[in-house]
């Protein structure tokens, strides 16, 4: 086992090195640049900013330059916020992003697997239409529609949380419950399905039948027999789940004004912005590969038939 | 004459009946199933594929999936007490305690995510009162008895690490850990291979004799029923068509569906130059049957009653039991034919 996370490790350098490649070149296609606008700067000008950014060498000379870098872990100036690096971009807009997503995510989890085990346990009963609903609902609502929503009732007619704001107003801890309960509905709609879904299908093996044929409680069988196989189908969407959970969301930042790295992600490839666009892309495929792997070790982990060599 | 009718009665299935709801109709997949099974007894049931088999066994620990099953009506009296009118609760107490169950496909039958160890002391601490250490040493002493080499060591695996024929036997040794006094056997060997297949027999009829369990042997296979049960019951369409002991029925079988499953067996001896006998036609439908013979169609002995009520069930010998009209009297088939026209 120890042998097959360093190879998975290890595993990662290529990997990154890959879509490293692959991202620099390809937000170099797209049309347009960092420093064209509405009116076309003067020559020299133009000359002298691209000269500044080392614009003006062969694309692979620029390529091998910002290779180097990044190896250094220097990810490079942002193009359009001048006076920022994308180190610095990222490392104040990352961690706003971890607390929401992390706490998402658990409010997704904790309701969706409890109330997914609850619909499959009581199958075909309120117990289960009542959770199923909610979880279409989430599914269908837009979030530019269900965040505003959230705003409506809870900040302006009920007046319990502020309507904006991240870990301001006093209130550090109030401002992040509608953020948090946004964010953590699509994933909780998610997971409540994937739960039920597994967990009835599960309940309906042959090594259940066997339980119940030995005597168990119905708890025990749940818990203990059934659990961890109906958990599989919930793991392996966690992984890419979380990674883009992690990386923040550019609707609920944009309505609750969370300083998240959401916003990065969309405005740098409006700006043509390529070190920031580079910049975070490498830290969403850094996370969605970490996550792949602790899903992969998680796996091995519930199902005793999987093993690593 | 069975040595058995002298012991004294463990279970006595009456009038059992249990339907499924299905998009097409009401399935009846048991329908008025009736027989005794005394104690240390081996007790066959046999039948075509969907005849009812598994089901009437499935509801004796009332273990048919609901919703779509459901039992509709009949008693089970396991030592003088009614299982359908069990509580949740007392029902555990009987399940893998007093009865248990083996299940046809042992490759699915154990739970994949769980230690062979962990498995069994479960059951055995869920109905006896023991340490862990106790349970497991209990445990060990059963996988021994099953003839699982080093159980010490292999007591610790997962069931993947098995094959078919050692996990039926774990869950043998597993299903016997507690004593039980009815060994529900669900054709345990369908899914193995012959050689397997007459150790895993070979084994249920060495234990249930060391441990005086009484087993009801589930099966298609007639050869099977010969060597190791001492009663059997035909089973066709959801009933019980006839019901001997092991050497009347074969000797002297008078429904003729019983007729055309023993001349449907391969003999050694036989002329290998004929066909085998085969019963003609398909197993019927039982959503909505008629109440009449469900063999008729495929009866080479049909007479118009057969086509207008079912047959009543006749004693003909001693204890041996069977449902045709060719052992009714003229005046109950007139009888019948009268009530049909109505």
């Amino acid at each position: 086992m120890t042998k097959y996370i360093i190879k998975r490790l290890v595993g990662m350098i290529p990997t990154l090195f890959i879509i490293v490649t692959l991202s620099f070149f390809i937000v170099r296609i797209a049309p347009g640049g960092p420093f064209d606008g509405e009116r076309a700067l003067p020559e020299a000008v133009k000359r002298n900013i691209e000269a500044k950014y080392h614009m003006d060498e062969p694309l692979i000379v620029q390529y091998g330059r910002y290779m180097f870098d990044v190896i250094r872990g220097d990810l490079g100036p942002s193009y359009k916020y001048k006076d920022y690096d994308v180190n610095t971009l990222i490392a104040v807009s990352l961690p706003n992003s971890i607390i929401l997503g992390c706490m998402a995510m658990g409010v997704a989890l904790i309701f969706g697997i409890s109330l997914g085990v609850l619909a499959a346990v009581r199958q075909n009963t309120l117990l289960d239409y009542i959770p199923m609903s909610l979880a279409a609902l989430g599914l269908s609502i837009p979030l530019f529609v269900f965040a505003p929503f959230l705003q409506q009732v809870f900040c302006m007619t009920l007046g319990w949380f502020p309507t904006t704001g991240w870990f301001m107003n006093d209130a550090p801890l109030r401002t992040m419950v509608l953020p948090t309960v946004a964010l953590s509905f699509a994933y909780y709609a998610d997971i409540a399905r994937l739960t039920r879904s597994s967990m009835v299908e599960t309940l309906r093996s042959d090594y259940i039948r066997t339980a119940r044929a030995k005597g168990m409680k119905n708890s025990t069988i749940v818990f203990k027999h059934a659990m961890k196989g109906a958990m599989l189908p919930v793991v392996s969407y966690l992984g890419p789940a979380f990674a883009g959970i992690l990386t923040g969301s550019i609707v609920v930042e944009q309505v609750f004004l969370v300083p998240g790295l959401g916003k990065f992600f969309v405005q740098s490839s409006f700006n043509r912005d390529y070190t920031l666009i580079v910049g975070v892309v490498i830290v969403y495929s850094v996370i969605l590969i970490v996550m792949n792997f602790i899903v992969d070790i998680v796996y091995a982990y519930l199902d005793p038939r999987i093993s690593y060599k | 004459m069975n040595k058995f009718n002298e012991a004294k009665v463990l279970l006595e299935v009456r009038d059992l009946k249990t339907y499924f709801k299905t998009d097409n109709g009401i399935l009846k997949a048991v329908d008025g199933v009736s027989f005794t099974v005394h104690e240390g007894e081996t007790v066959g049931l046999v039948g075509e594929s969907g005849c009812g088999k598994s089901v009437t066994n499935l509801s004796i620990m009332r273990l048919v999936p609901s919703p779509p099953g459901k039992i509709v009506g009949g008693e089970v009296v396991y030592r003088g007490t009614d299982i359908m009118k069990l509580s949740e609760k007392e029902l555990r107490n009987i399940r893998g305690n007093k009865i248990s169950m083996i299940f046809q496909d042992p490759m699915t039958s154990l739970n994949p995510y769980l230690r062979i160890s962990t498995q069994m002391i479960e059951t055995i601490r869920l109905h006896q009162d023991m340490t862990k250490q106790e349970a497991r040493e209990r445990a060990i002493h059963m996988l021994k008895l099953v003839g699982i080499p080093s159980a010490e060591t292999k007591i610790d695996c997962y069931p993947h690490q098995f094959s078919g024929g050692m996990r039926q036997r774990v869950m043998i040794a597993m299903a016997l850990s507690c004593n039980a006094d009815l060994l529900i056997a669900d054709e345990p060997t369908t899914a193995l291979d012959v050689t397997i297949q007459a150790q895993i027999l070979e084994l249920i009829k060495r234990i249930s004799a060391e441990l005086k369990t009484a087993v009801i042997l589930i099966t298609h296979d007639l050869g099977v029923v010969a060597g190791m049960c001492d009663k059997v019951c035909v089973m066709y369409a959801g009933r019980i068509v006839e019901s001997a002991d092991t050497d009347e029925l074969y000797a002297n079988p008078l429904h003729p569906y019983t007729r055309g499953l023993i001349a449907s067996v391969p003999k050694m001896d036989g002329n290998r130059e004929e066909r085998l006998f085969s019963i003609e036609g398909q197993p019927p439908n039982v959503i909505d049957l008629p109440p009449c013979c469900p063999f008729h169609p495929r009866c080479d002995r049909t007479c118009e009653v057969c086509r207008h009520a079912y047959p009543p069930v006749k004693k003909t010998g001693n204890d041996h039991y069977v449902a045709c009209w060719l052992n009714c009297s003229e005046e109950e088939i007139q009888e019948a034919m009268k009530g049909g026209a109505n």
